[in-house]
């Protein structure tokens, strides 16, 4: 097996992993972090499939490793800006979740106490 | 199989390894840490791949600052973790299961009936590059070929910026960034916030400086100097700067302004916006690469010090 071959199964395998992960997990938290996961894998898919084309070519095709790079910094600004609005989230209700019945839960027992 | 398909393929497992890791984990915590270290070895990958400036990047952003962004995260949501176990049911989750195996299947499937060679600009990039006196072909298209990107990317991390900095509590507006560190006299987070800096800051210039030529770039260069003024907020050696301060906020647009300002130069000089006239195409780059060095460590910096959370002093 080649190595894009080998890097790309292995892109696909952590698209459905990230994916997985966003889904299942109650904690936002931790669909931040399976959400990243996702975009990594997406980032690698996109490296490896246009690493065929410059094959040729000694060190890459130097076009979508700039996309990669410029996307992974915005990436980085999304998930700051994400883990910011969870922060905020906690600080007002006590709770981090995106479950109405807890966050509405503690905040009775909050009035309550 | 040679020695290096062998390497490849214990690479690979170890990347799906820690990848599985982070999902399945069962803190935060653990999850977190699972991720910097699958976000290592996915630099590795990416070197691999032949694109050693995507590495470099993956291991400082992907990695180092995304790591202690959610570690910080984890700290202070430490106490909620235990109230919100309650997940989807078993039904949901092996549904949830078939149906992202399926979306593996699919990209798998895309990626083993690839035509063996596909469309790429890297001739044309390569061909243009000795107009922009650059030597790296990534700097070059980053900051020539597909300089609009690069700009737009800017503007994304201040307005990113700006989001955190709203979600202050009105009576902190203006106020220092995070929760106060307190400076603890002996230890190794001091010790280390007071020796790394000047080794850290000129590894930074040099990674910005070198990227020219070689791997690297204000990218990777920017978040190193974002780290080590990180490691001196943290350890309490100095405090965030406060938001409101005039030249916090002129440093953070100083690399968007310059940026601007010589693309507009280019309609007037050579034709179009970001055209660089010929024969002063570098030191264009580098007017450009400096202050935006200076943004970009500062909006990586400030975007993992949150937003202010102190009740500011009057101003």
């Amino acid at each position: 097996m080649s190595t894009v071959t080998l890097f790309g199964l292995c892109a696909a395998a952590l698209v459905g992993l990230g994916l997985y992960g966003a889904l299942t997990h109650p904690q936002p938290l931790r669909k931040l972090v399976a959400f990243n996961l996702l975009g990594s894998g997406v980032f690698l898919l996109f490296g490896v499939i246009a690493r065929r084309g410059a094959w040729n070519t000694a060190g890459g095709d130097p076009v979508p490793h700039a996309l990669v790079i410029t996307g992974m910094v915005v990436a980085f600004a999304a998930t700051a800006l994400a883990v910011g609005l969870l922060l905020r989230l906690h600080k007002e209700g006590g709770e981090a979740t995106l479950d109405p019945s807890v966050a509405a839960g503690s905040a009775d027992e909050r009035r309550g106490s | 199989m040679s020695l290096t398909q062998v390497l490849e393929s214990v690479l690979a497992l170890l990347v799906l390894g820690a990848a599985t890791w982070t999902i399945a984990a069962r803190s935060a915590f653990a999850a977190s840490v699972g991720f910097v270290s699958y976000g290592l070895l996915l630099a590795l990958v990416w070197v691999q791949l032949a694109a050693v400036d995507v590495a470099l990047t993956e291991a400082a952003i992907g990695s180092g600052l995304t790591g202690v962004l959610l570690l910080g995260a984890v700290a202070t949501l430490r106490g909620t973790e235990a109230h919100t176990v309650r997940g989807p049911g078993l039904a949901l989750r092996i549904t949830a299961g078939i149906c992202c195996a399926l979306v593996s299947a699919a990209l798998a499937a895309v990626v083993l009936t690839l035509p063996e060679s596909g469309p790429t600009l890297a001739p044309e990039a390569m061909a243009a590059l000795p107009a922009t006196g650059v030597g790296n072909p990534v700097t070059g298209v980053l900051m020539a070929f597909r300089a609009l990107d690069t700009l737009l990317e800017k503007v994304v991390l201040v307005l990113a910026l700006i989001g955190v900095w709203s979600l202050a509590p009105d009576r902190c507006w203006g106020g220092n960034p995070g929760l106060e560190h307190r400076l603890s006299v002996d230890g190794v987070l001091p010790f280390l916030a007071r020796t790394l800096p000047p080794i850290g800051v000129l590894l930074g210039i040099h990674l910005m400086w070198t990227g020219a030529d070689h791997p690297g770039g204000a990218f990777q260069g920017g978040t190193v100097l974002a780290a080590m003024w990180l490691v001196v907020m943290m350890a309490g050696v100095r405090d965030a700067p406060a938001i409101r301060e005039q030249w916090v906020r002129l440093a953070l647009v100083s690399g968007p302004i310059v940026f601007v300002a010589v693309g507009l130069a280019g309609v007037l000089t050579a034709g179009a916006f970001l055209a660089y006239p010929v024969g002063i195409a570098k030191p264009l780059i580098l007017l450009i690469e400096v202050p935006m060095l200076l943004t970009i460590a500062l909006a990586l910096g400030l975007l993992v010090a949150g937003p202010p959370e102190r009740t500011a002093d009057a101003p």
